[in-house]
């Protein structure tokens, strides 16, 4: 049951072979078991998950059931769920109970999907690590020693660890990309604008976009066909109509052209990344596909150029934080302002605190046209690159993370290599485009290497497409880890 | 066009004030000494080119939506203020702000 795919799991529980009850009790019991390990959930709340699969088993019997009725997925706990406590892994969100639904959540509710409880993660997704989380660090399953990358580390453990049938993540910068890739799962970025931001707590807020994770690319398209749509009240929400993102999982890959970004593959990245992502391309070119070597001049510069755009927009959005209608307030305090930096200061975490640092001073009078236009400006360069590039091919691939899992307080210190660890994934993100990572291969100490796919504007499917094949021909995703 | 990359602690005093951040002496010489390094690496960005491109902030070049000026939600005061630190009557206590 645990290595069911999604369509399986839906399939068993419509010919009525489970209950929604059984088997989300099923994992609920594994969460009570190797969560103490693991710590990949923040918030857990057994009787509100399995109120959900009642209601689910009703709709199963009626013969009313969607694909994920029924079906457990852990949320990320950057995802308001009413009546979840809802932290985004921040001492500032620590009491606060969610009173409505993102919009993601919404989907997965109309799907009759249960919600398995809120994932640990980076504080407010700004990290790579999961090491930021005021509710402590979440460990890799494939090595307790290890990070399980960031932001949406508990995430994927939890896919990784098996403690639910799939999950969610969001990602700014690769924060669903890297952690799936250093645990061994798969997770894709959808385009910025295809699912909707309503009730996902903000961070930059022109880069951040929801995507799924979970153990294949087949289940990523089951999710992505529930999680997709337009919502007006996200006001870059983008109106499409809607598609079956596993329409084409299941054709070949004769005449796919790869793009090979040459910055990816030089200096930096580890042998053994390489070495694995190599043997991944050679399996791709045994499959059908051609590959072309491609040009990225730019995206050298997309960690620095994020590095403003994020925390700016990060600083704004994190002004709502006052402690006033919601969130943490500070017990003692003199005036109004007292109580402002009070409550701020001790609500946020030190790196979220680096960054509304960094955003205020880029925004602040005299630097605007230094810092954020100019970054802007690069991020139109970092585009166009793309852009150039998808009229050689039509998939780019490359390594996700520069190296597999580094060992939990390795990078604690220095926050200028922990953003680097992000180098491969970051130009995605302000291009707008379509990320993922899928599982292809171990490196050193037996960690997991994640190949990184990305794809024009809209093209999840061929992405896929591309994904699956790959998983037909090799087994990197259905590794477990020892002891799970 | 490039700013002065090194950071006083009075230009990280400042920062706090703007961000409405309270800091200790020891916080505000740690987050220089980190802000920096920060700075070091953003500074990349300087070198480049820029004249005649302009800035992008959405990958789609859409338009902002405009919605009708109209009432869309249901007012649910007391459930948003069941999650505030401190209600009195309907009303969001915070420090007297007017004498």
């Amino acid at each position: 049951m645990l290595d069911s795919s999604l369509q399986q799991l839906g399939s068993a529980l419509r010919a009525r072979q489970i209950s929604s009850v059984e088997l989300t009790q099923l994992y609920l019991d594994r969460i009570a078991s190797l969560n103490p390990k693991l710590n990949a959930f923040i918030t857990v709340q057994p009787e509100l998950s399995l109120a959900q699969a009642r209601e689910a088993d009703t709709r199963l019997a009626s013969g009313k059931a969607d694909t994920l009725t029924g079906i457990p997925i852990a949320q990320k706990d950057i995802f308001c769920a009413k009546g979840w406590r809802t932290t985004c892994g921040s001492k500032m969100l620590e009491n606060f109970i969610s009173p409505y639904d993102a919009h993601v959540i919404g989907l997965f509710n109309k799907a009759g999907a249960v919600n398995l409880g809120k994932t640990n993660m980076d504080e407010f997704a700004m990290g790579s690590s999961n090491e930021t989380s005021h509710y402590g660090p979440v460990k890799n399953p494939w090595d307790p020693a290890r990070v399980p990358g960031g932001s949406s580390g508990g995430t994927a453990a939890a896919v990784a660890a098996r403690l639910c049938a799939a999950a969610t993540g969001t990602d700014t910068g690769g924060s669903i990309r890297q952690p799936a890739a250093l645990c061994g799962i798969s997770g894709l970025k959808p385009t910025y604008g295809v699912c909707s931001r309503y009730g996902m707590i903000a961070f930059a807020s022109s880069l951040d976009q929801a995507g799924p994770m979970a153990r294949s690319a087949e289940d990523l398209a089951l999710l992505l066909n529930t999680m997709a749509g337009f919502d007006e009240r996200d006001s870059t929400s983008l109106p499409r109509d809607k598609e079956d993102y596993a329409r084409d999982l299941n054709k070949p890959l004769n005449g796919l052209r790869i793009g090979l970004p040459k910055e990816f593959f030089a200096e930096g990245l580890s042998s053994d990344v390489a070495r694995a992502v190599e043997a991944a391309i050679a399996e791709y070119q045994k499959l059908g596909a051609s590959v072309v070597e491609i040009s990225l001049p730019n995206s050298k510069l997309s960690v620095p150029v994020y590095y403003v755009l994020a925390p700016a927009e990060a600083s704004s959005n994190l002004s709502r934080f006052d402690g006033v209608r919601y969130g943490y307030r500070a017990p003692e305090y003199g005036d109004l302002t007292d109580m402002y930096e009070k409550s701020r200061a001790q609500g946020f975490g030190a790196e979220v605190k680096r960054r509304i640092m960094i955003g205020t001073y880029v925004l602040s009078h005299g630097y605007y046209d230094a810092y954020y236009l100019q970054a802007q400006k690069i991020r139109r360069l970092i585009a166009q690159d793309f852009t150039e590039a998808f009229k050689q091919c039509d998939v780019i691939m490359g390594p996700t993370s520069p190296s597999t899992a580094f060992k939990l307080g390795e990078k604690g210190d220095d926050p200028v290599q922990m953003y680097l660890s992000d180098i491969y994934t970051i130009a995605v993100n302000l291009a707008g485009l379509p990320g993922m990572s899928i599982p292809c291969g171990f490196g050193e100490n037996n960690m997991p290497v994640g190949l990184q796919i990305v794809g024009n504007y809209f093209d999840e499917a061929r992405m896929l497409n591309s994904a699956h094949q790959y998983q037909l021909a090799t087994d990197w995703h259905n590794r477990a880890p020892n002891g799970i | 066009m490039s700013p002065a990359i090194f950071l006083s602690d009075a230009d990280v005093r400042k920062v706090a004030r703007l961000a409405r951040l309270a800091m200790s002496e020891a916080e505000i010489d740690s987050a220089r000494a980190q802000l920096s390094g920060i700075f070091g690496l953003i500074a990349e960005m300087q070198a480049v080119d820029t004249q005649n491109i302009a800035p992008m902030s959405h990958a789609q070049e859409v338009p902002q939506r405009l919605r009708e000026d109209v009432v869309t939600e249901a007012n649910q005061r007391e459930l948003f203020q069941s999650i505030a630190p401190q209600v009195e009557v309907g009303l969001y206590l915070v420090p007297q702000v007017i004498e």
